[in-house]
């Protein structure tokens, strides 16, 4: 703490350098200082309480990938983190410095979006709680002050019956579309208003207004098709190498339908 | 820029190595005489670049070489008994997994990052862990053979 707030914006926090390594490299960012915070051994904790799961900010992605203690009680999470980008990747990164990066094609702010999780922060003022989607507030910005550092990512369990499913499309390396949902579906319909988060295609996630969905028939192809509907409208799409605008907002709209069919698929 | 001696047993071997902090693994490997390690992406796309780092694979074109301070490091190299080969090398060569060589080591060293974890795998298990080693020769089906047969042949041998 004393290091990052002796150099502010001169230093980066530096766990995995799978991001900002490359950024280095390529030239687009450069900072005097880097600041290594592995060897802080409680950094790298993984925990859970009955309605929370932390995770300390040095855990990788292959860590939290196997861990027993997350696939018992989160493993939509432990899906996604075993398809983040590459093995290598996976090995040397972690899940604090991917919302660190906020690059916009990343597979977990969209789920952690949807289960309302939170950063602790620390910095020169203490102690902060900040929810995820107040976190990133941009293409690689976020509400992180330069005195501040991530110790870990606080995750509410969902409630017993429910259910949070995470499916994406990705042909390079980085996911092209990502949608996460969480809900409880009983006999089919959802018990009050799912949740909808769509990732990895705008410049940051995006919600899906989903009130008027409480209480629908998750079963029926029209209910399917209005939250889909409700996803591409949720969304500026950024055209790049893995498709275009109208591309990327039809594919939205195919894995909100899929979100959509997992949760139903967990619920039978 | 600082520079400082790191300690890492790199192939089983005890090395120490005067570097600056921002030489990347690759670069030392390979001032090392260790060029098996190729360099093509460099940006941990391709795997060519593969080594174990405290036997997790890891892209050394994108790792600082000060991270293997104290670790061991494992490289292509490394997988050879004297000159028996690896039966992962082994069945590469029987399975006609390569053509022009070049992301062979990092495919390598990333198979036996697989094996050492899951000894058993299965096609999907093999095709999910190196979908990040990507070659523009083969098609991809004769390695995933060539581990599969590697996996076999050392689940046999053990």
């Amino acid at each position: 703490m004393e290091l990052r707030q002796r150099f502010g914006e001169d230093a980066a926090i530096y766990a995995g350098g799978t991001e900002i390594l490359l950024a280095m490299k390529l030239g687009v960012a450069r900072w005097p200082h880097l600041i290594d915070v592995k060897p802080i051994a409680s950094l790298g904790e993984i925990s859970a309480t009955k309605d929370t799961l932390r995770i300390g900010a040095t855990a990788t992605h292959w860590t939290i990938e196997r861990h027993a203690l997350v696939a018992r009680v989160l493993p939509a999470l432990t899906r996604l983190e075993a398809n983040v980008a590459n093995v290598r990747v996976r090995a040397a990164g972690t899940l604090a410095g991917n919302l660190a990066f906020a690059e916009p094609h990343a597979d977990p702010p969209a789920l952690l979006i949807a289960l309302g999780a939170r950063v602790v922060l620390e910095g020169s003022a203490g102690s902060r709680s900040l929810p995820v989607a107040e976190l990133i507030t941009g293409m690689y910005e976020t509400a992180i002050a330069a005195d501040e550092i991530i110790v870990a990512i606080e995750i509410p369990l969902p409630a017993q019956d429910a259910r949070a499913t995470y499916v994406k499309f990705q042909i390079l390396e980085r996911p092209s579309v990502g949608v996460a949902a969480v809900a409880t579906v009983r006999d089919g319909r959802f018990v009050g208003a799912p949740t909808m988060v769509v990732g990895a295609v705008d410049e940051m996630a995006r919600s899906v207004p989903t009130v008027q969905f409480a209480g629908a028939d998750a079963r029926d192809a029209r209910t399917r098709e209005a939250l889909a509907e409700a996803a591409r409208a949720a969304v500026e799409p950024t055209a790049d190498l893995a498709g275009s605008v109208d591309y990327k907002r039809h594919l939205v709209g195919v894995f909100a339908q899929r979100a959509v069919a997992s949760l139903l698929a967990q619920a039978s | 820029m600082g520079r400082r001696e790191i300690h890492l047993r790199l192939n089983g071997r005890d090395r120490r190595a005067l570097v600056e902090d921002q030489v990347l693994l690759i670069e030392l490997v390979r001032s090392l005489g260790l060029v098996g390690t190729k360099l093509s992406c460099d940006m941990q796309v391709c795997g060519a670049c593969t080594v174990l780092l405290d036997g997790r694979p890891v892209s050394s074109c994108t790792t600082l070489a000060i991270e293997a301070d104290g670790k061991p490091v494992e490289t292509i190299e490394g997988l050879a008994d004297g000159t028996k080969l690896h039966p992962l090398q082994e069945a590469f060569i029987d399975h006609f997994a390569f053509q022009c060589g070049y992301c062979t080591p990092g495919m390598i060293v990333s198979a036996k990052a697989l094996l050492d974890e899951h000894p058993a795998p299965d096609a999907a298990e093999v095709r999910h862990w190196m979908e990040g080693n990507i070659c523009r020769c083969t098609g991809y089906q004769t390695i995933v053979d060539a581990v599969l047969d590697a996996a076999d042949q050392l689940r046999s041998v053990s």
